[in-house]
């Protein structure tokens, strides 16, 4: 099959994350809609590949998910870090950087 | 003969099938209140897109996905969740006016514009991955192939990323210790200055009451002139206001004494 419909899958994707990233306050869930960018990016890597016929874009794939373990490892011990702090998970109450 | 079924290969059915879920599952994502819920419809997401994988040729990504995604980052999120509040749930109040509507009205424009960009990109079926495949023996060689030879500098610089990643998070969850602790010696010579001070009581503290029909840790005990003896139970019981009521507890005792009293009496008079 095409490549097109696993393109849009992964546009429509990525839109939600943008979407759950912008609404939601919960700084967990922000984080899980930063993942799902990430993933729906890995996914139109994969069909990229598979379109060109060569296995680069899967090689990119790999090192998107390294760099996505490693930056979920440091931000949830950020989120952990803000929560001993401050007793909440929400972006709305770490504001001393504001202004 | 004609055929009634279209002819659809295993792929399609794969995609027709996990596509929708994933969707699905990201919507829900973003909709739901609690983040233990968000959790499991993205653990979802992250499998429908490792069917996707292996639907393109992509056998190592799909194992991949599952065993690092769902495997080991969802589970770090799980753990977060438990130990950030599991029952945490977001307010419902916007914080800034029209924000929601204005994000969404982004997002359907992002979304718009992605699709027409992406949609059109290509023309023609893809290429496979077949020779690629071939080229080295299999996909696991032929990633392998590339990762140590043109990716090898990347695949290096991952090593000291997952180093500092480890430091990093070793540094930031690690809670400092704010006043020396406290050895036994010190502890008994605390405890007998507080005692030549205040005259506090340096051993230990008295047990919670014991009554006919209550034993239990908040029940206060009683001291010989039948007040109460707020040392017995746990300050934090008594902040609460959980402490049973000692005169509850004298009411049926001092009942089934009148009782006997009255029998007993009763029993003098038919005497006489």
């Amino acid at each position: 099959m095409s490549s097109e419909p696993y393109l849009v899958v992964s546009a429509i994707l990525f839109a939600i994350g943008v979407l759950g990233f912008l609404v939601r306050r919960n700084a967990i869930i922000a984080f899980m809609s930063v993942e799902l960018m990430l993933n729906s990016v890995n996914l139109s890597l994969v069909t990229f590949a598979r379109q060109h016929g060569n296995l680069d874009g899967q090689v990119g794939t790999f090192f998107v998910m390294v760099v996505a373990a490693a930056e979920v490892v440091v931000g949830l011990a950020i989120i952990v870090a803000v929560y001993r702090a401050r007793r909440s998970a929400s972006v709305d109450d770490a504001n001393l950087l504001k202004f | 003969m004609t055929s009634f079924i279209p002819l659809v290969s295993a792929g399609e059915v794969a995609f027709w099938v996990c596509g929708p879920i994933a969707i699905l599952l990201a919507v829900g994502m973003v909709l739901m209140r609690k983040p233990v819920h968000s959790a499991i419809c993205i653990a979802g997401v992250m499998l429908a897109l490792a069917v996707m994988y292996a639907a393109q040729d992509a056998p190592f990504l799909f194992v991949i996905q599952i065993i690092v995604y769902t495997g080991a980052i969802l589970m770090l999120f799980l753990f977060v969740v438990m130990l950030v509040g599991v029952d945490t749930s977001d307010s419902v109040v916007e914080t800034l006016k029209g924000h929601r509507v204005a994000s969404f009205l982004a997002v359907i424009g992002l979304a718009v514009l992605l699709v027409m960009a992406v949609g059109q990109v290509f023309e023609g079926e893809p290429a496979g991955l077949a020779a690629a495949n071939e080229e080295f023996g299999g996909n696991l060689e032929g990633l392998a192939a590339l990762l140590f030879s043109r990716y090898v500098f990347a695949f290096e610089a991952t090593a000291a990323l997952l180093i500092t990643a480890a430091v990093g998070a070793m540094v930031l969850a690690h809670g400092e210790r704010l006043k020396a602790k406290k050895s036994q010696v010190v502890q008994a010579q605390e405890r007998m200055e507080a005692y030549a001070a205040e005259g506090k009581h340096p051993g230990v503290l008295p047990n919670s009451g014991v009554y006919a029909r209550f034993n239990a840790i908040h029940a206060p005990a009683l001291l010989p002139d039948g007040s109460v003896a707020e040392a017995s139970v746990s300050e934090t019981l008594t902040a609460r206001g959980a402490i049973v009521a000692v005169d509850q507890l004298r009411t049926p005792a001092d009942r089934a004494f009148k009782a006997i009293e009255r029998v007993h009496s009763d029993a003098e008079g038919e005497s006489e």
